[in-house]
């Protein structure tokens, strides 16, 4: 075979443009542009995915800040007889059905969305009686009281049935009168009923009524039934309640009916205690508005603790009784509300939570949320004057009369009316309590209680927690980082920096549970050693490395350089111990044996196990790895030629130590410090374990907390999806990002610019 | 000498030795954290003598006569001792475990040491593993089965241990029909259930369908009657014997041998005896499913769910995390927004967990859960069936936690290929597909295997996160089973962490519980100790070999 033929028969040459070859180059081809593009598909999705997680919190969050939203679904003249005047207005449930009642004793149920009749009821008032008064107690059991012209009042509850025939809902209105049918006399003497107030809790009902005359009639009835028989035997208390003035406008029994509200025409409120419902008891009058002006409206906010106060200026307060040092309770304003155009017509609290709608005479509509204090919505809806609202249970819809006899109704989207810039991060003054505080507490098993979404005391447990922490974790991890880089042998550097490293890797439920069930009760048992330890251990280092100072050379030198460390670990362990040791001894001698209590008998502080100390021990132990690892780096990486330039010039090595590496090393100190910080405010487990999880806000190290994380991780799986609480914990999450983010990115930023100094010294 | 230790203080040498000292502190207290784990995790499962002794609690009072394994004493002052009779400044007092709580309602109670008076170790002192109520401690006198005493009083501990295991071979069958059996049952009565309810909403119900479904169900419905019959006679046979015992203070107590786990005279067991009991405990506490409100026994499912979550999470971050790095070092133009994005990565590694376990928990659990229920499995709404959390939710929170740790690992390694390898296999005529394919990945698959392990490691560990996402205290069945489709991702599941969590926070007998949660505890630090150990050494050669290549 000759070299030309060899050539010609090249597999190379001679297929190079053939078909297969071809083929494959662009077989090729397509695999290298399809790899491109899906490692680019890949690799951007991946990223979006991880930075999705900021967006998403905030998707969640947002919705808590929007102000709410109203829908006119209706509008149509008064069901019934449009002609006469309405007497009150109620709504079911579902917001499908709901009641009118008028003048002539006709009780209409109606479609809520089109205003067609579903039921009419005929009260049957005796045709020489008037209604002159009317009064709606509590939404569960939906009572309504009837004053009439005699001074009884006619007393009925209505009800709703719900059933599915052909799985539609059908709901069945009907009235029934839990205390007979006949009125229930009020007012002895016969007086017409000016004003009225009922309460019913299925078991009592309290009616009050304000005649003509300067009292009022209280009268309670309670129902027991017998134990033989089915019977239902009804009891009667009553009692006249004298007041000095004759123009009550309006009256107000709270849902537990024990309190009672009174409102004249001059703005006084007075304040009466009826638990005792035969001798009910005045315990205050107060002004509750300027001269000239009157009060209009006077509303229970939702949980009867509450009387929200509107007048004519438009203005409307929130009033509740405060206790103060001698355990008395007196009526005070709590907070105003922004002003409405003009006088305040109605009042409708929901029923479920601290907000409530109120109308005016210029046609104005406002949402408010007390706890918040925050005006949700504030809209003109009409030009005529409003006259009546009705709220839907569910606070999701309202009936709106005008002085034009027409029926306006109204969807509601109003989710999280309960959160404010103030409600979460300011002091708020909540119901029951004697002052403004920061106060979280997000649940309760009672369905009218007051959330209390303060996130500060939380935000305050994680700084605290951190604090501590990096009080324990900063100067061992610097100094040891110090020395590990700069000073010890390199031997013994191989060891000893994978050792504190593998630390970062222990999972912090392991030392949240050791610092929880370990040393938790190890501290308070040598609370003393624990104080000893910290001098102890620092003065036994200095006091070896004396001695071995003093020691003759030729043992000295038997210990190569860069060992100290290895040499002062049974120093160290001596000092502990003899610090524990020494603990009883001292606590016997000086604190009467036992320093928890002896701190909170002669000195007033409270001493909890599972306390701040335990925390900063345990999550700087989580923390020390971090920063040291980081710190260690920096050192490190510090040029040489600076040392050794320093170290010739004629500088002790902890000269060079201090002047020239620590110097040219501080930014990557300060970054180790951040991120460990970061990962200190974000840990969980630990405070979860290692504290008692309570949101006080003191610095106290003997006191425990609440931390961010650890009450994200307690409260998250028990929230219902979407509600406020949920998303609240959603923006503690986010909180929490944006904080450790934050930290990172200057860590980040600062370690750059570092690097790029030291590449160019 | 003043001069010469001014001179010294000047030199700054204290100062070095104090920083001598923080590295001294530090690795002790990391040696000495691993030891106190290692020590009472380990100390758990040797079976202690049990001491019988009178106990007076007060001086010249009437003593009471106590049994019980002492597992812990310490000193502590008068005043924190309660002020007892007992003189001296100090007051030594030791924890006692003395079992018999369905007796004496405490099982374990700190006494004094100044009031133990007669102790003694009989060795005829015996210790009864229960079902439930916990240990039992007292004497061996009798057995019984059904109703008859059978023993005889020279081979009644023979008989007795005999007995137990007879009973347990029982309990085992027992078992086994129970979960596998009729579970396998139960799990396709479900099936149908689902079928018949997807059938009516399909508007296929037709009386055809329904047929096949009913007959189906009759079948199973048979099985399941065969099953309780079988159930039935195992249970006659297994409440049948019971022993009679009295405890130390004279008690008689009769105890169904269906209670009995085990039964040991420690006593009067040698070292060897006690190393095979050991090791038997050791094995049932890696292999057996927790007892008595996790508390006792073994935590075989824990491990389970802990692997099996990390296998999926693993399965699920290596690909999009090798894809992202490979995106980022090799495809994308390097500049400002590359770099962007590497500090975002960077940081996204230090965001905590728990964040991560608030998204998975709002964004996979309740809207990506709840959008394949709606779609894929409208049969068994309203209750969820994806939308609730479970094994695939916490597996994916989990990768997304971990991923910035393989994508920075990845790119590591890929930042080390020597930039002559790549260019060498471009200029021969390869792709940039190929060339990344056939050289450069290869050389970086230790770099993604440290990364792994290290997520790996990380997953391990975390509790946070999965406590809102998937993980519960006690799951009724594994999330691996013989019922197909065999892998039930929509499982809830147990995790080592968790029960630590758990069991040493959220239990009812804290004390019982705790030489439990020191040996879970060792087992996971042990796990992920290696795991990141052979990271570093991987990471390490990794190192040494690229070194080389640059060098050569």
């Amino acid at each position: 075979m000759n070299t030309n033929e060899a050539v010609a028969d090249s597999p190379l040459l001679h297929d190079f443009n053939s078909q297969t070859a071809k083929k494959y180059r662009k077989w090729r081809h397509i695999k290298d542009v399809a790899t491109r593009h899906l490692m680019a598909f890949g690799g951007v999705s991946v990223i979006i995915a991880i930075v999705l997680i900021a967006f998403y919190l905030l998707y969640v969050v947002i919705p808590m800040f929007k102000s709410a939203e109203i829908e006119s679904i209706a509008s149509y003249s008064l069901p019934g007889n449009a002609n006469t005047k309405s007497l009150m207005y109620a709504m079911e449930e579902q917001r499908e059905v709901a009641l009118r009642i008028d003048e002539q004793g006709k009780a209409v149920f109606f479609a809520t969305v089109t205003g067609e009749i579903r039921k009419s009821i005929d009260l049957n008032i005796p045709l020489d009686l008037s209604i002159t008064a009317v009064a709606a107690g509590d939404q569960t059991e939906k009572m309504i009281g009837l004053g009439l012209s005699d001074g009884s009042v006619l007393f009925f509850q209505h009800n709703y049935d719900v059933s599915y025939p052909d799985d539609v809902r059908l709901i069945t209105p009907f009235i029934s009168f839990p205390f007979g049918e006949t009125p229930i006399q009020l007012n002895k003497a016969g007086e017409s009923i000016k004003q009225l107030s009922v309460q019913y809790d299925g078991e009592q009902a309290t009616l009050v009524a304000h005649g003509s005359r300067a009292q009022i009639n209280l009268v309670s009835l309670i129902k027991e039934e017998s134990m033989l028989s089915d019977e239902i035997k009804i009891s009667r208390e009553e009692s006249v309640i004298p007041v000095d003035t004759g123009d009550i406008v309006e009256l107000r029994i709270d849902i537990e009916q024990r309190e009672m509200y009174v409102a004249d025409k001059l703005g006084n409120i007075y304040f009466y205690n009826i638990s005792n419902k035969t001798e009910p008891r005045l315990i205050q009058k107060v002004r509750a508005v300027e001269d000239d002006i009157t009060i209009t409206a006077v509303e229970f906010l939702a949980g009867g603790i509450s009387i929200l106060v509107g007048d004519t200026t438009g203005q409307i307060a929130q009033w509740f009784p405060v206790r103060d040092d001698e355990n008395n309770y007196t009526l005070q304003k709590i907070r105003t509300f922004n002003k409405q155009k003009s006088s305040i017509t109605e009042i409708a609290p929901e029923h479920s939570r601290k907000g409530f709608v109120a109308i005016d005479e210029s046609g104005e509509m406002g949402i408010y949320h007390t706890t918040a204090h925050r005006t949700v919505l504030l809209e003109q809806i009409d030009d005529h004057v409003l006259n009546a609202i009705v709220l839907s249970p569910r606070a999701n819809a309202a009936l709106i009369e005008n002085d034009k006899a027409q029926l306006q109704f109204w969807h509601f989207h109003n989710e999280h009316p309960e959160i404010s810039w103030q409600s979460i991060w300011g002091k708020v003054w909540y119901e029951s309590r004697d002052k403004p505080e920061y106060v979280w507490q997000s649940s309760s098993a009672s369905s009218d209680f007051e959330p209390k979404f303060s996130l500060t005391p939380l935000a305050f447990g994680t700084f605290k927690a951190a604090f501590y922490a990096m009080m324990f974790a900063i100067p061992l991890a610097i100094l040891g980082a110090m020395y590990t880089a700069y000073f010890m042998a390199p031997k013994m550097r191989q060891v000893v920096k994978p050792t504190i490293e593998i630390m970062e890797a222990l999972p912090t439920v392991i030392l949240g549970f050791l610092a929880g069930l370990w040393l938790a009760p190890f501290v308070e048992l040598h609370l003393p050693g624990m104080f000893i330890m910290i001098f102890c251990v620092p003065l036994s280092i200095v006091f070896a490395a004396a001695v071995w100072e003093f020691i003759p050379d030729n043992i000295k030198h038997k210990v190569p350089e860069g060992w100290e460390a290895a040499l002062l670990i049974p120093v160290v362990i001596i000092a502990v111990c003899f610090s524990v040791l020494i603990s009883q001894p001292v606590e016997n001698l000086l604190f009467g044996g036992n320093l928890p209590l002896w701190l909170s008998q002669e000195l007033g502080i409270t001493y909890d196990q599972r306390n701040s100390m335990v925390v900063g021990f345990a999550m700087g132990f989580a923390v020390i790895p971090t920063i040291f690892s980081i710190s260690e780096d920096a050192v490190y990486s510090v040029p040489k030629h600076l040392t050794t330039g320093s170290l010739a010039l004629g500088a002790t090595p902890w000269q060079t130590m201090m002047r020239v590496v620590l110097l040219t090393a501080s930014p990557g100190i300060f970054s180790a410090i951040m991120i460990g910080l970061g990962r200190a405010v974000g840990e969980t487990m630990i405070v979860v374990m290692a504290t008692g999880n309570t949101a006080i806000m003191d610095m106290s190290i003997f006191e425990g907390f609440r931390a961010l994380s650890a009450n994200i991780a307690v409260e998250m799986p028990e929230t219902e999806v979407n509600s406020t609480h949920y998303r609240i914990l959603f923006l503690g999450a986010l909180v929490l990002f944006a904080v450790t983010f934050l930290f990172n990115t200057i860590a980040e930023v600062v370690r750059q610019r570092l690097r790029t100094k030291y590449s160019s010294l | 000498m003043n001069k010469h230790i001014k001179h010294w203080f000047d030199t700054g040498m204290p100062f070095v030795w104090l920083n001598a000292g923080a590295v001294s502190v530090s690795v002790i207290m990391v040696v000495g954290l691993i030891a106190l784990i290692a020590v009472r995790g380990l100390g758990h499962f040797w079976p202690s003598n049990i001491a019988v002794f009178d106990y007076y609690a007060e001086p010249n009072t009437s003593a009471e006569r106590l049994m019980g394994e002492i597992v812990d004493e310490e000193t502590v002052s008068r005043s924190r001792a309660g002020n007892p009779g007992y003189q001296g400044e100090t007051i030594k007092r030791n924890l006692i475990k003395s079992g018999n709580r369905d007796i004496s309602g405490l099982d374990f109670s700190w006494i004094l040491d100044a009031g133990i008076k007669n102790i003694s170790y009989p060795d005829d002192a015996v210790v009864v593993e229960r079902r439930e109520w916990g240990n039992f401690y007292g004497f061996l006198t009798g057995l019984e089965k059904d109703g008859q005493k059978i023993s005889n009083n020279d081979r009644l501990w023979e008989t007795f241990q005999e007995e137990i295991e007879r009973n347990n071979k029982v309990f085992k069958e027992i078992r086994h029909v129970e979960k596998d059996l009729i579970g396998a049952i139960n799990y396709k009565m479900e099936r149908l259930r689902l079928k018949e309810r997807s059938l009516e909403l399909e508007g296929e119900k037709t009386p055809e369908n329904l047929q096949i479904i009913n007959q189906q169900r009759e079948e199973l419905q048979r099985e399941y009657d065969s099953y309780t019959t079988q159930l039935e006679k195992l249970y006659s046979k297994f409440n049948s014997s019971s022993f009679n015992a009295i405890t130390a203070d004279g008690k008689k107590i009769t105890v169904s041998l269906s209670k009995v786990v085990r039964a040991y005279q420690p006593n009067a067991m040698g070292t060897l005896d006690k190393t095979l009991f050991y090791c038997e405990k050791f094995w049932e506490f890696l292999t057996d499913d927790p007892r008595e409100a996790n508390t006792e026994g073994g935590i075989f499912p824990a491990i389970f769910g802990t692997v099996l979550m990390v296998i999926i999470m693993a399965v699920m971050v290596t690909p999009f995390g090798v894809i992202a790095a490979v995106y980022l070092r090799e495809y994308a133009t390097q500049g400002p927004f590359t770099r962007l994005v590497r500090i975002a990565v960077n940081n996204l590694a230090g965001v905590p967990s728990v964040v991560y376990g608030v998204f998975g928990l709002g964004f996979f659990v309740y809207f990506l859960g709840g959008s394949i229920d709606q779609l894929f499995f409208p049969e068994s709404l309203p209750a969820p069936t994806f939308g609730t959390p479970g094994l695939l939710w916490a597996s994916l929170t989990l990768a997304i936690l971990t991923v910035p740790v393989v994508i920075v690992a990845t790119e590591e390694g890929l930042s080390r290929v020597p930039r002559a390898i790549r260019e060498g296999s471009l200029a021969l005529g390869a792709t940039k597909a190929e060339t990344m394919w056939r050289t450069v990945l290869p050389m970086t698959a230790s770099a993604m295997i440290t990364g792994l392990i290290l997520a790996v490691a990380r997953a391990a560990g975390e509790v946070a996160p999965l406590m809102l996402v998937g993980v519960v205290k006690l799951a009724p069945s594994l999330a691996l089973d013989g019922n197909a489709p065999f892998l039930h991702l929509d499982r809830k599941f147990m995790h080592l962490g968790f029960h630590i969590y758990d069991v040493g926070f959220q239990s009812p007998n804290v004390e019982a519980a705790r030489p439990l949660v020191y040996a879970t505890a060792l087992l996971l630090v042990v796990l992920i100790i290696i795991l990141n150990l052979t990271a570093i050494r991987i990471r390490n050669s990794l190192r040494e070999k690229y070194r080389a290549a640059e060098q050569s």
